[in-house]
């Protein structure tokens, strides 16, 4: 079943960190991850740490789910970054912003894997 | 054994400038008084050993001279229509002006990073003006801090100790006891963690919200519905007693106002808020601004062309329309036939779809680290790291221009060096 979540991207600490070693494992971790409260996570019936595809109208990737109790409910956040940019609105409304906030999307479980920094820009080739 | 003192930090827009670093053998072997982040980016990471390129980008690379990759970055760029030259905020101003020749030169598009991030600011500013101030007077002054749409624990992990929240300063000497911090947010966030007043509001209405504060400000509390964009009209009463009663306010926004639906008109009504704020009493405001240099490129852009960013050379005279002329703009109509993304990183930052127009045409990346822009580039020009293996000039969040100190002597040509020569082969293969 999919969970209808807004889907917000933004900086966080670890995605900070690993910026300037994107081919790295630590980047991945950081970044290829959606947060959701434990409550939506519970309706999803997974644990932390399972893969969830995130569908939008612009785009789907797979991503770890991770528990973040400081978001309300259906509330999602995916850190800035390639995987955050697959599923984002590129329509920058006249005004040169592309919408990186307030995206409508699913998130569904799924047993695909999280795609490789290398293998997700492949796929836009 | 050398150790450095008072270095600054090139990684966010705080630039701290009491870093210390140890140096042994021409590498960093410790940081002290960095954040997690900016101590990250200081140590180093693995780099781009040789200049490479390809035609085909699902090919491998080949690794070049620099003098071959340079001609070859030349030949695309002189052979292009409309070339976006994109990035900036990871280099000095010293290459922001050799950046700008080359966009004038070509006739081409120069963009930074500020448009995916604070350009809608810049937008509104242009519009209103700004009241705003230095870090040095909010440490030294200010009594009322809101975080709006932004989260420093996160992203500026200083800030709120040097500058915003913790430190004494000379009218502020009882440092965090004497301030009020006010967050505004979606979700609430380790930096809301540390609030005395959290106000959650419903995704994508931050612009409700400010013009029901600026109504209660102007006597037309009347006017307010019980609730705003998930804020009970009680809360916002308090809120707004709190910030009529500041004696130095200090606004502080991210993403969360330049990102959201309504983009600049929330900046620009913010501007609204705070000049009407200073008629009760003092009160500024400041985008936080995220690459330590993001800044700077505004301000040389300015003075070089009369404009922030997404300035567009095609006529001859610089133009600037952002929703025309912004990277995202001109990637998502198919405009552009040629691209040089330097000292940012647009294949990890930009939406799916810009990425795959950039996949169609030919890239130059000029960047220290192999990154996505890397895997749609078809030239890549590894850089020195400016900040750490380079002097120069950075601008700080506030505009306070500084000093940026070599830590350490390069491997690779710097950004200046590299435009240099760009701007030479250019203009030699055009006069032919
Ligand atoms: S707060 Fe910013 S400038 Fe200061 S050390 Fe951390 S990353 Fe560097």
């Amino acid at each position: 079943m999919a969970l209808k979540i807004t889907l917000i991207t933004g900086r966080t600490i670890n995605q900070g960190v690993s910026i300037e070693n994107k081919t790295g494992q630590d980047y991945l971790k950081a970044t290829a991850c959606c947060e959701l409260n434990s409550k939506n996570i519970g309706i999803l019936g997974r644990e932390p740490g399972s893969n969830v595809r995130v569908k939008t109208d612009y785009g789907e990737v797979v991503v770890t789910l991770k528990e973040n109790e400081g978001n309300p409910d259906s509330i999602g956040f995916i850190p800035m970054g390639p995987w955050a940019n697959a599923v984002v609105d590129p329509d920058t409304r006249g005004c040169g912003m592309p919408g990186f906030k307030g995206i409508p999307a699913d998130v569904e479980v799924t047993d695909d894997k999280v795609l490789l920094m290398k293998e997700l820009i492949a796929g836009y080739k | 054994m050398t150790v450095i003192t008072d270095a600054l930090c090139p990684f966010c827009g705080c630039l701290c400038d009491d870093i210390s670093v140890v140096v042994e053998d021409n590498k960093i072997v410790d940081v002290k008084n960095a954040c997690k982040i900016g101590a990250s980016k200081i140590r180093g990471h693995h780099r781009i050993k040789s200049p490479m390129i390809r035609d085909d980008k699902n090919s491998d690379f080949k690794e070049v001279s620099y003098d071959e990759a340079i001609d070859k970055a030349a030949q695309i760029l002189a052979g292009s229509k409309r070339a976006l030259l994109y990035g900036w905020a990871s280099a000095l101003c010293e290459a922001h002006k050799k950046g700008i020749l080359l966009a004038e030169e070509l006739g081409a598009v120069i963009d930074n990073t500020a448009t995916v991030c604070h350009a809608p600011s810049a937008l509104a500013i242009h519009e209103k003006g700004v009241p705003t101030a230095t870090l040095g007077q909010i440490k030294n002054r200010a009594d009322v801090v809101i975080f709006w749409g932004c989260n420093p624990v996160h992203s500026h992990p200083r800030h709120m100790g040097r500058y915003s929240v913790f430190p004494r300063g000379f009218f502020s000497g009882k440092g965090r006891r004497g301030r009020k911090i006010i967050v505004v947010d979606v979700r609430k966030t380790n930096t809301a963690g540390i609030a005395d007043e959290y106000v959650e509001i419903q995704q994508g209405s931050d612009y409700l919200i400010i013009s029901a504060l600026r109504a209660i400000l102007s006597g037309h509390e009347d006017v307010v519905p019980e609730s705003v964009g998930g804020v009970a009209r009680k809360d916002l009463l308090r809120i707004a007693a709190i910030l009529k009663e500041a004696k130095f306010g200090t606004l502080f926004f991210g993403m969360g106002l330049t990102q959201s639906k309504s983009r600049y008109k929330n900046i620009d009504n913010a501007i609204s808020l705070v000049t009407e704020l200073n008629s009760f009493n003092k009160f500024i405001m400041m985008p936080m601004r995220g690459h330590y240099n993001v800044t700077g490129f505004g301000q040389v852009c300015t003075w070089e062309t009369g404009f922030a960013t997404a300035v567009d050379f095609s006529s001859g005279a610089p133009y600037y329309n952002p929703g025309e002329t912004a990277a995202n703009d001109l990637l998502y109509r198919k405009e552009v036939d040629a691209a040089m993304i330097i000292a940012g990183d647009a294949g990890a930052h930009f939406p799916a779809n810009s990425v795959r127009e950039l996949a169609k045409i030919p890239v130059v990346q000029v960047d220290p680290y192999w990154n996505p822009t890397t895997e749609v580039a078809n030239v890549v020009i590894p850089s020195a790291i400016s900040g750490v293996e380079l002097e120069g000039t950075a601008y700080r969040m506030d505009g306070v221009s500084l000093r940026m100190r070599k830590m350490i002597e390069p491997e690779h040509l710097a950004d200046e060096e590299i435009l240099d020569r760009l701007i030479a082969r250019v203009r030699e293969i055009r006069g032919e």
